[in-house]
């Protein structure tokens, strides 16, 4: 039993934090990517076109029901072979983000959905009856509404991708989990350094999730606006 | 103003309306009574086509509800106040007046803001432009409704149980703005279990039961002479 040198903690911090950076860059990103992405999976779901409806049932069972690491090999790997082009230096960032914002997409847009679904059905009746169009009604009673709803949600998912994130050293890209295994190979000290890693996971997540806990408060207290 | 001709309606295999053929003239005051589940919300609520009707065809003010285009049209034009009020909770009173009119009548927003201060004057809510609706009682939500219904300028007015869900100290300020409404030569249909209000503002009242009409008339002959069975064991059940 070799003994634990606790000293790298130190010196593995620059480029521990370096990959954090990265990881942070690709939860953002894929984060971004995912709410665009649900919210408009969310109202083709919703939508009475059949066609939409099945597309959007399509996409959200495939990517909720595979896992996310084989979703990010197809992505880095099956792509470019499919649509034949050459990767580029920074593909494994592009594949990486890529990968879990059409992931998160899926998820997100359930999140929407029950929102929006959450919202008493006197709210859209009041609006139509006013005159307003599907759309108008969506706009300016419905989502405004939803939104606030799923914050909280939002705020979970955000750190489940940021956890998940770790995926992507599969693809050699250079993020905090990557950067722990191959410090690791250099200085085989897995338990210091692994630990140092979750250190910096836990303390991004409890970051995190105390911001969602305030955002939670606050909307609460005017929840009814 | 409105031709109702043999109108069915199906929830699945339920039929709640089993041919429904009524018209409502400018102007006139029709008060719809009936025990629950005789059809009459769903009546009042395929007027504005927030039921999909089975059969059977509605025309109001000339133009037939049939494609979505008419519906929206129809709409603007065919006010409806809510058991539950509906307000939108996330606006003020008075964003709540004006949404509309500044998204569907692209009224610039200083016009419809001066129509909503007005409204709000008339159902004697001026002091609450800006309190948001949890901050207001029932009554008072239930008059901001009425107000927003009024300010897209609409031709009729349709009450679904406008007091039902009130305490019943509120019910009185209420039913004074509809009977406003009344005399200033509103066309409205309304759904109540206020027969004090069906015959005091009423000009024709219909009773309805098990999706048909059963009986209507004048409010005198419907309360002091009713012909129908039903109608006469319905009176004596509520009066």
């Amino acid at each position: 039993m070799g003994e634990f040198r606790w000293e790298l903690m130190a010196e593995s911090f620059k480029p521990l934090l370096k990959g954090t950076v990265i990881t942070l860059e690709l939860t953002a990103g894929a984060v971004a990517i995912g709410i665009v992405l649900g919210m408009f999976l969310a109202l083709m779901r919703l939508a009475n076109n059949r066609l939409l409806r099945g597309i959007a049932i399509a996409y959200i069972d495939f990517f909720r029901g595979t896992p996310l690491l084989v979703q990010i090999m197809m992505v880095y790997f099956a792509f470019p072979q499919l649509f034949g082009f050459q990767m580029p230096d920074n593909y494994q960032f592009i594949a990486g983000i890529g990968a879990m914002g059409l992931n998160s997409g899926a998820y997100i847009a359930e999140i929407f959905r029950s929102g929006i679904q959450s919202i008493d059905r006197g709210q859209g009746e009041a609006a139509r009856s006013l005159g307003m169009s599907h759309a108008q009604s969506m706009r300016y009673v419905i989502l405004p509404q939803a939104v606030k709803r799923v914050i909280p949600p939002l705020g979970n998912e955000f750190i489940a991708l940021l956890k998940d994130s770790s995926l992507v050293a599969i693809i050699a890209l250079e993020d905090l989990m990557y950067t722990g295994k191959i410090i690791v190979g250099r200085t085989l000290q897995p338990f210091v350094i692994y630990f140092e890693v979750a250190l910096f996971y836990l303390v991004m997540t409890l970051i995190l999730s105390r911001f969602v806990n305030y955002t939670e408060r606050r909307l609460g207290k005017s929840d009814t606006r | 103003m409105i031709h109702v001709k043999n109108l069915h309606k199906h929830f699945g295999k339920l039929e709640v309306l089993r041919g429904i053929d009524c018209h409502i003239k400018e102007k006139e005051v029709v008060v719809v009574i009936g025990p629950s589940g005789s059809g009459k919300s769903t009546f009042l609520r395929c007027l504005n086509k927030l039921e999909e009707t089975t059969v059977g065809d509605i025309v109001i003010d000339g133009i037939p509800l049939n494609s979505e285009t008419n519906v929206n049209a129809i709409r603007r034009e065919v006010g409806m106040v809510f058991q539950r009020f509906n307000l939108f909770p996330h606006m003020t009173a008075l964003q709540n007046i004006i949404l509309a009119p500044e998204i569907v009548r692209k009224t610039n927003k200083k016009e419809a803001e001066a129509i909503g201060l007005e409204l709000l004057n008339k159902v004697g809510l001026a002091d609450k432009a800006n309190e948001y609706p949890d901050r207001l009682s029932g009554g008072q939500q239930q008059r901001v409704a009425i107000a927003r219904a009024l300010a897209m300028k609409p031709k009729i007015m349709l009450f679904d149980e406008p007091t039902s869900a009130l305490d019943p100290e509120m019910v009185g300020e209420v039913l004074a703005v509809m009977k406003d409404l009344a005399r200033e030569g509103m066309t409205m249909v309304v759904v109540t279990h206020e027969m004090g209000f069906a015959r005091e503002v009423g000009d024709r009242v219909i009773f309805m039961d098990e999706g048909v009409i059963m009986e209507e008339g004048s409010p005198e002959s419907v309360f002091g002479n009713p012909q129908n069975p039903r109608t006469q064991s319905f009176l004596s059940k509520i009066l």
